[in-house]
């Protein structure tokens, strides 16, 4: 079974609510030297067999039509899962993701 | 600011303007939206959000709510609806739709207004009753105000803030398509204290304050007369009424 992971994150130039609210609950918990916080969402598409080229195309077009609103928010990662990116049973405990925000 | 619109009551032949309703699961207001509608003499068609067909209604109200439990983005889901198939068609080619508050975010979703709602700045969700100002008094909904009036009509929201980029919002006030703007103080944020726009034809309206909870003396936001006597939402349905039956 294959799964493809996409990112969406509000466009820059748009305030993220969410995000600050975040950034400000940050401190009050002890947690110091965030200039600023950006929430998105992260989507995971499973599908029977291998994640092809065409599977891809198939989800940046979901992503861009109904994962996404193009108004106010920037697809910023469409992309198979490794191994290590799986939220269920093998995520990493605590664990960074390799992969940056921004694509 | 007469509280029903003269052409608007008593009228047989308006009884003949059916105009559709549409509740997808999780709508909260189109009861109110329905009975607004009789109230300015039409008459209230429910739609389905899975019915696929308009039931050849003469406008269409998309009323205020939580469609989809506003699950990723509000209004997001909705817009792929069955019914909005024929609504998209029907408003490209003049249908009078108009969108309140979870409808606008639906319209917007649907290509059918530019611009998106996010979260309010301030972050929480707010009810109050909020003046505007009408900025454009001839579209499909609104022919019953005068420019520049101010009306009061309660809001309540979480994702109120209106935004679009400059060139969009740029061409909205060019074209004069701003119907409402806030006045007073901006609720949530909004770019350019706009509250309602409509396309470029003036059929298609959106707006995040509910006209249809101010409609009906003992129902509605303070008003002149006294406490709840307001009803300055009823001329948005008398509107349609008119220019559907000239």
């Amino acid at each position: 079974m294959g799964r493809v992971v996409v990112d969406v994150m509000p466009k820059p130039e748009i305030l993220d609510p969410q995000g600050k609210a975040v950034a400000a609950a940050l401190p009050r918990l002890g947690f110091e030297g965030f200039t600023g916080v950006r929430q998105g969402k992260r989507f995971e598409l499973e599908v029977d067999g291998e994640v092809t080229e065409a599977v891809l195309e198939t989800v940046r077009q979901a992503a861009a039509t109904l994962l996404s609103n193009p108004v106010i928010e920037d697809v910023v990662r469409v992309a198979a899962a490794e191994e290590h990116d799986a939220t269920q049973a093998g995520a990493v405990p605590g664990g960074a993701s390799t992969a940056g925000p921004h694509a | 600011m007469t509280a029903v619109a003269p052409e608007a009551t008593g009228s047989t032949t308006l009884q003949g303007a059916r105009v559709g309703v549409i509740t997808f699961p999780g709508t909260l207001d189109d009861r109110d939206a329905a009975r607004a509608v009789r109230l300015a003499g039409g008459t209230a068609v429910p739609l389905w959000h899975a019915d696929a067909d308009l039931h050849e209604v003469d406008a269409v109200v998309l009323p205020g709510g939580f469609s989809y439990g506003d699950y990723l983005r509000a209004g997001a889901i909705s817009r792929f609806a069955p019914v909005m198939g024929e609504l998209v068609e029907a408003a490209q080619g003049g249908l009078p739709v108009l969108g309140i508050c979870n409808g606008f975010q639906v319209l917007t979703e649907a290509h059918l207004l530019p611009g998106s709602m996010i979260k309010n700045d301030h972050r929480t969700f707010l009810c109050r009753e909020q003046v505007l100002v009408v900025e454009n008094a001839e579209t499909a909904w609104t022919r019953d105000y005068n420019q520049g009036e101010r009306i009061t009509i309660p809001l309540k929201n979480q994702d109120g803030q209106y935004v679009a980029d400059e060139h969009t919002l740029d061409e909205l006030e060019g074209e004069g398509r701003v119907v409402f703007r806030y006045e007073g103080w901006n609720p949530n944020g909004s770019r350019r204290d706009i509250a309602g726009i409509t396309n470029a034809a003036g059929n298609v309206v959106g707006l995040m304050p509910h006209p249809e909870h101010a409609v009906e003396v003992g129902f509605g936001p303070d008003g002149e007369a006294g406490p709840r006597t307001g009803t300055d939402g009823l001329r948005f349905f008398s509107s349609v009424l008119t220019t559907l039956l000239g």
